[in-house]
């Protein structure tokens, strides 16, 4: 399944688990969230999670982002292992700002920071401050079309302008792993689509791996490959396998 | 890059009413505690002013500021021959309520013993001091009198040659100084047929008694002044101010006067101990237990403003842990603001105080010590206030940005 990509032969996967599983609750009320979840995506990958309603699809997002640690199983990212059961094996905070980036169904800009501002300050918790992190972030809402609402605070911006300022600070760090939870959800389709392309793009032009949950299923095409959560089991989803598979060489 | 700055601007309205609402609270805390060292100091500085060594008063009495003190004048001539004495002079003190152009006019009457003590020692602001033994009159300001203004005061109408400033009672009314005979005749002053009656009482008295009989002639003065009338003695005064010789040991001294069976003796310290526990005590201890109660309370508000302010900011806190932020970038934000919120609110207080205080019917005094100790506890407060919110803050699970 590593096979696909080229870059997988010089790097480690960007994220891989072995065996996850999370338990929510005890006795009565226990609810298994996750069942013995193994996956892999490769750096560049950009891969869509799909799933019925309360399927785990956020669970082994934030476990994967070191949110909520599973209660079993192992989290490796770049080819460190992180999380060992509940237990974490690194300095969590500082492999969030170094490694992973969060987009968010609502777009969790901070209110009181203007466009450009809410993107140094990713630039900043990771300890890079001054002209360049300036750039950076201009360069970052230019790539994504909103340069010129740098200086609006977020109440001034569209659903989708927010959702775009949110994608360009979770990429600032240039993180090895993106992480989106539903972040088209509140967007009309097309505008979802362009977001999801996007998503694709920064993926294939950072080499980092990508996983986005959605319900969309027409966007599904901008997917190098999708999987499917059932009731906590992870599976290949169906149809999205070797078509997409050759796609990412396209770029 | 500044959080606290930029949050502070985006509240800047709610975060300002924040400000002067606090400013005011630390504003009335200062001003209690204002009023607190203005009532002790208020009582203590006639006898801090006066510069006297001994007091001596009535027997058993507490002075003249404490109760009625009452003391044959002949004491001022005993104590003089006392050795180690430099000088001695009476003491008399009254307060009396008048109208003056038709409105009530009280006041505390200091008699000064003329000639040796013309009040040279006053914080004079206008006018001059006493020049003549009668009908000269140095009045605190807060009576409202002018230099040139004229007070009739028993029989006889008396002029106010200066002005001081800050010579209150202990309760509070000012001062109006003159000579000793003239403040006497002024307390002692009689309607005419109280007079009638109380020298007819003499004479009867005198009549029935020993002396009368065998000295005639004494029945014949009972009808003039007390003054005339040695038997009588002469009229009281309150106290007797000692000043002593350079080296010489007060204690030595006070118990020679001591076995005098009409005095007491205190020395200054003593008299300013007297003073503050005897009529401003109440006073003084409502005021300080008040203080301290304000304190307590606006410490309480204060930190439960600080606790919801950093609450309001628990979602962009989450969100910034979720970014990877390190800890010491949340506490700069919590902090810094606390800290700018205390800062403004204490400026604030402090140019509103400086307005207001004056026009207060007492004197408000805000000490450098005081300002110190306000701002450390301020400072305290906005460690506690803010040091809750962090609590809750550091604890915050990033998960909760995701709901
Ligand atoms: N904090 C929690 N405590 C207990 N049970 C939880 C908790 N969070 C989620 N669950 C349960 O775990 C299961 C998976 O929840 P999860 O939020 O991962 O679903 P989801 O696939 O993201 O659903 P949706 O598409 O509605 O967002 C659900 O049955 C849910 O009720
Ligand atoms: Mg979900």
């Amino acid at each position: 399944m590593t096979a696909h990509s080229p870059t997988s032969l010089t790097s480690p996967p960007a994220i891989e688990t072995v065996g996850l599983t999370k338990v929510y609750g005890s006795g009565n009320t226990e609810v298994v969230a996750l069942r013995d979840v193994s996956m892999t995506i490769e750096r560049g990958e950009v891969v869509a999670l799909l799933g019925p309603s309360g399927s785990g699809k956020s669970t082994l997002l934030s476990a994967i982002g070191l949110i909520n640690p599973p209660t079993r199983g192992e989290i490796r990212i770049d080819g460190q292992v992180v999380m060992n059961g509940s237990r974490a094996l690194v300095d969590v905070q500082r492999f969030r700002r170094e490694k992973l980036g969060f987009v968010f169904q609502k777009s969790n800009l901070i209110p009181f920071l203007t466009a450009l501002e809410n993107v140094l300050v990713a630039l900043a918790i990771a300890g890079r401050e001054g002209r360049s992190a300036r750039r950076r972030a201009m360069d970052l809402l230019a790539s994504l079309g909103i340069a010129d609402r740098a200086r609006n605070l977020p109440s001034a911006l569209s659903g989708g302008q927010q959702q775009r300022v949110a994608i360009a600070r979770a990429l600032a760090n240039r993180p090895s792993l993106l992480l989106a939870d539903e972040p088209t959800a509140a967007l009309d389709s097309k505008l979802g689509r362009q977001v999801m392309e996007l998503f694709r793009d920064v993926g294939h032009e950072n080499r980092a791996g990508v996983l986005v949950v959605t319900h969309d299923q027409r966007a599904l095409d901008v997917f190098d490959r999708s999987l499917r959560l059932e009731d906590g089991v992870l599976s290949e989803h169906a149809g999205s396998g070797a078509t997409t598979l050759t796609s990412t060489h396209s770029t | 890059m500044n959080l606290a700055v930029r949050d502070v601007r985006y509240n800047i309205g709610r975060f300002l009413l924040t400000a002067v609402g606090l400013g005011l609270l630390l504003m009335i805390v200062m001003g209690m505690g204002g009023i607190y060292a203005g009532i002790v100091a208020d009582a203590t500085l006639l006898v801090d002013q006066v510069e006297s060594d001994l007091w001596i008063v009535q027997r058993d009495t507490r002075g003249p500021f404490a109760e009625l003190s009452r003391l044959p004048s002949s004491v001022e001539d005993r104590a003089r021959a006392v050795p180690g004495v430099a000088d001695a002079r009476r003491f008399v003190t009254h307060t009396i309520q008048r109208n003056h152009r038709g409105k009530p006019l009280r006041m505390t009457i200091v008699g000064l013993a003329w000639p040796g003590d013309r009040g040279a020692w006053l914080p004079i602001t206008a006018g001059r001091s006493l020049a003549q033994g009668h009908y000269e009159i140095v009045a605190d300001q807060t009576l409202g009198l002018a230099v040139g203004d004229r007070l009739k005061l028993g029989k006889d109408e008396y002029r106010v040659v200066g002005i001081v400033n800050n010579m209150l009672s202990s309760g509070g009314d000012g001062i109006a100084f003159m000579t000793v005979s003239d403040a006497q005749a002024v307390q002692f002053d009689a309607v005419g047929e109280a007079t009638r009656l109380e020298r007819a009482a003499r004479r009867n008295r005198a009549g029935q008694d020993d002396l009368g009989l065998v000295q005639p002639g004494l029945l014949e003065r009972a009808s003039r002044p007390a003054s005339a009338i040695p038997a009588l003695g002469p009229p009281m005064v309150s106290a007797v101010l000692v000043t002593l010789k350079p080296g010489v040991d007060a204690d030595e001294v006070r118990a020679t006067m001591e076995g005098w069976a009409d005095a007491t003796v205190y020395t200054s310290d003593e008299q300013r101990e007297l003073l503050l526990r005897g009529p401003v005590d109440r006073a003084r201890r409502q005021i300080g237990l008040f203080r301290v109660l304000l304190v307590a309370i606006s410490a309480i508000i204060m930190s439960l403003i600080l606790y919801t302010m950093t609450l309001d900011k628990l979602h962009d806190i989450a969100l910034l842990k979720l970014m990877g932020a390190r800890d010491r970038m949340i506490l700069g934000l919590v902090m810094q603001e606390a800290f700018l919120l205390g800062a403004i609110a204490y400026v604030l207080a402090y140019f509103i105080g400086e307005r207001l205080f004056p026009f207060f019917p007492r004197r408000v005094i805000v000490t450098g010590d005081m300002l110190i100790w306000l701002a450390i506890a301020v400072a305290v407060i906005c460690i506690i206030g803010s040091s809750l919110g962090i609590w809750k803050a550091m604890r915050i699970q990033p998960n909760e940005v995701l709901s």
